[in-house]
């Protein structure tokens, strides 16, 4: 029966594709299909590489948007219909992914190794992109004066802080470490708890979620955290930091960012597998990790740089605002990839059911 | 006479060819034109309806992950009586398939063990790197290799549970759809209540369309009785109102819905100004705000079937009941209503059913408690790629729906259906 969904998904992903393949008959260079998170965030790609692309490597990109499921991956490689050479993937998703055999696995020859890319930042089927961080933000017109949010825990405080929050709808990454944090586990030492002692970590977080429970309003798109603050619809929320600064910088919203207790994490370019046109995939994601290339990209929005070499290129004035800033760092957690790959399903069916109830 | 009639009792057409068989002709002709024409939509019909169906159908009840991924584990495992542990050749097996798995069916049955017992995934991943120390064992030894890996190859329950899924056909998935599962003796038990939710949601669709449906027939009663008997030029007028937003994209109405209802939309504004309440009303994200959006994106479904089988009432028998004295109410219900039941019977199916399988609006509007099965199937089709437990909720959904239609059937009657 996987044949007949084989050759319908074949039959379906063909027709797509007769659609966007057709202008790049016409063109003579190469061309390749990137699929990204859109808004903000594939602006600032699409200024920092894909334009820069056509002059510089002589290829031309094509944007999609994708919803960051594996199984948008899977229909594709099953079928050997391929929408896409190369997508921006959350490193969970990555490293599932590379996992079950659906990406290609990197050419690090090609890439110049490993060991220029901060630590779990290079995977085998992977290769980080940026670092992001997942902030608490609140409105500056609720809490002003000397009464205002500054740590992690004051997430959680309803009584000293009423008001809505926002969390990501999801999955429970970020607010599941978050809670610990809030809950007095020091950041450094949240990841030995949630191994150690994980039945008694796990509740522990759920109780302290289910204590802001019925004051959370859910989002599950990265341009919805600053709309539902710019709305008045939260006090607080949850959000990918670059989403905040775009917010502030582009839209002159009111937004402060709460550093305390950031979760930060990569995102990963990565191939489908058995991809035909792997070699052009390569040849963009290894244009596309050139330090100068790669610092480009912190212009538009404020997300870090994944190598050394590229960090050394970014202007001071943007670099305070990247999660990866120095002052930034003073109670950060760097999100454990290999711990969210063992345990991202259960967690999520166990964060869904507990969001229904 | 009688001697011509023999080459004269078969009638000829002009060109001599038996009448008989050029009508055969003709008519085979005929039918031949027209399986042409309904061919493409049968095709259409075959491979946009029923392959889509027959694979989903089957999606439930296979459980490949492990029979693909590891074929000769599974069929010893499956020979396994349950009893203790395994068969230490059985073991030794699992552990040579487990050192030549390729990435992909080896995660995937990875994944699919985990279902059952969280950590299952990182326990095998962990094997599997030390399976050349396994390789080396007697069988014998097998065992004690595998707890020297990782203790809990000591607890029997990880073994039963390589053996629950060692079988192609399985009613795993659909169990789990029913939050149910099977325990170490095969006995059907429910889930733990942590995982238990979709009965409850289950419950959750069939009340909301419940809801929605009566709301839309109480509002849309109303509505289509004052289409039917007003003059044509204010009624015309008052269809192109219902139409509007029926030819309008759902999508749009929904997301017009959340201008609306927000904590600083338009209505929240307007009643805090007319002083009706003090601070914003929680109008979205809750029951509310999905009834009031899906009665009003499915409302022109149950008010058309009833408006075109009204306009078909003779207003002088509710004068005749009247002139024999009923009154008005009384010739309305007796007279009127009775006559109206095929487009009552119309749009309530429309409606009942149409909701029961709503995505986007309560998806939009509504909180995590107002999901409906549709929400859990496209989280499971799409974002935790449990393609099994999608199919067998998708095949609950379908069930759903025809019990729903047959009972339909058994009291109103689909033959008094009136749609046009």
């Amino acid at each position: 029966m996987k044949s007949v969904l084989r050759v319908s998904a074949a039959v379906l992903a063909g027709a797509a594709l007769a659609g966007l393949q057709a202008p790049s008959a016409v063109l003579a260079q190469d061309t390749v299909t990137v699929a990204s998170w859109g808004g903000a965030y594939s602006a600032s790609q699409r200024e920092a590489y894909y334009k820069p692309a056509a002059k510089e490597i002589d290829m031309t990109v094509l944007e999609d948007e994708w919803g960051g499921t594996l199984s948008e991956i899977r229909v594709q490689v099953d079928s050997g219909e391929y929408k896409w050479h190369v997508i921006d993937s959350e490193s969970g998703t990555a490293m599932a992914g590379c996992d079950e055999g659906l990406l290609a696995e990197i050419d690090w020859e090609m890439m110049g190794g490993m060991d220029r890319f901060f630590p779990g930042a290079a995977l085998d089927c992977s290769v980080g992109t940026i670092s992001w961080a997942t902030i608490y933000s609140y409105n500056g017109d609720v809490y002003s004066g000397d009464n205002v949010p500054t740590t992690i825990a004051d997430f959680f405080d309803l009584e000293k802080f009423p008001g809505k929050r926002g969390l990501y709808a999801n999955s429970p990454a970020a607010s599941l470490e978050m809670a610990l944090m809030a809950d007095g586990v020091p950041a450094d030492e949240v990841y030995a708890y949630l191994s150690d002692n994980e039945e008694e970590a796990i509740d522990r977080a759920f109780a302290k979620l289910e204590s802001i429970k019925d004051e959370v309003i859910w989002w599950d798109t990265g341009a919805m955290p600053p709309q539902l603050l710019a709305d008045g619809e939260v006090a607080m929320s949850t959000a990918w930091n670059g989403r905040i600064y775009n917010a502030v910088v582009k839209e002159g919203k009111n937004f402060v960012i709460v550093w305390d207790g950031q979760t930060i994490d990569y995102d990963h370019w990565i191939i489908p597998a058995g991809h035909p046109e792997y070699d052009l995939g390569m040849k963009f994601i290894e244009y596309a990790s050139r330090p100068e290339v790669m610092a480009r990209q912190s212009q538009y929005i404020s997300y870090g740089p994944t190598t050394a070499e590229a960090g050394v290129l970014i202007n001071p004035d943007i670099l305070q605002h990247l999660p990866t800033a120095a002052a930034n760092l003073e109670n950060a957690l760097w999100v454990d990839t290999v711990w969210w790959a063992d345990h991202e399903e259960e967690l999520t069916e166990r964060f869904q059911v507990w969001r229904s109830q | 006479m009688v001697a011509t009639t023999g080459s004269h009792d078969v009638m000829r057409t002009a060109d001599g060819v038996p009448l008989r068989i050029k009508l055969r002709r003709a008519e085979r002709m005929r039918k031949v034109w027209a399986i042409t024409l309904v061919a493409p939509l049968f095709l259409f019909l075959v491979v946009g309806f029923i392959l889509p169906i027959i694979s989903l159908l089957s999606l439930s009840i296979e459980d490949p992950d492990l029979t693909e991924g590891f074929p000769r584990t599974a069929e010893m495992f499956q020979e396994w009586d349950g009893e203790g542990f395994p068969p230490p050749e059985a073991m030794a097996t699992f552990a040579e398939e487990l050192a030549v798995a390729g990435r992909g069916e080896f995660g995937r049955a990875a994944k699919r063990l985990n279902y059952d017992i969280s950590g299952f995934k990182s326990m095998v991943k962990k094997t599997a790197r030390k399976s050349e120390e396994l390789a080396l064992l007697s069988p014998e030894q097998m065992l004690d290799g595998f707890i020297k890996i990782d203790k809990d190859w000591g607890d029997p329950a990880y073994w039963l549970v390589i053996k629950n899924a060692s079988s192609y056909y399985t009613d795993y998935y659909l169990l789990w759809s029913l939050d149910l599962q099977r325990d170490k003796e095969r006995e059907i038990v429910g889930v733990s209540p942590d995982r238990a939710i979709y009965v409850d949601v289950l419950l959750r669709t069939i009340e909301i369309s419940f809801a929605v449906t009566l709301l839309c027939f109480l509002l849309g009663l109303p509505i289509a009785y004052l289409l039917a008997t007003l003059p044509t030029r204010i009624s015309n007028l008052l269809l192109i109102l219902v139409l509007l937003p029926f030819w309008t994209s759902l999508l749009v109405r929904t997301t017009s819905w959340i201008v609306l209802l927000q904590n600083e939309g338009l209505i929240n504004d307007a009643a805090l100004w007319l002083g009706l309440w003090n601070e914003p009303q929680e109008l979205i994200r809750n029951r509310f705000g999905v009834y009031v959006a899906m009665v009003h994106i499915l409302l022109p479904f149950m008010v058309l079937p009833m408006y075109s089988v009204m306009k078909t009432i003779n207003p002088w028998h509710m004068r005749a009941a009247a002139s024999l004295g009923a009154p008005g109410w009384k010739a309305f219900l007796k007279v009127y209503f009775p006559q109206c039941m095929p487009g009552v019977a119309a749009g309530t199916l429309l409606v009942f059913i149409l909701s029961l399988g709503y995505y986007i609006t309560p998806a939009l509007v509504g909180g995590p408690s107002d999901q409906m099965t549709s929400y859990w199937i496209v989280q499971n089709m799409g974002r935790t790629a449990n393609w099994g437990l999608g199919a067998a909720l998708s095949v609950v959904l379908l069930l759903l729906t025809l019990v729903m239609f047959f009972i339909y059937n058994r009291f109103v009657g689909v033959d008094r259906l009136k749609v046009n």
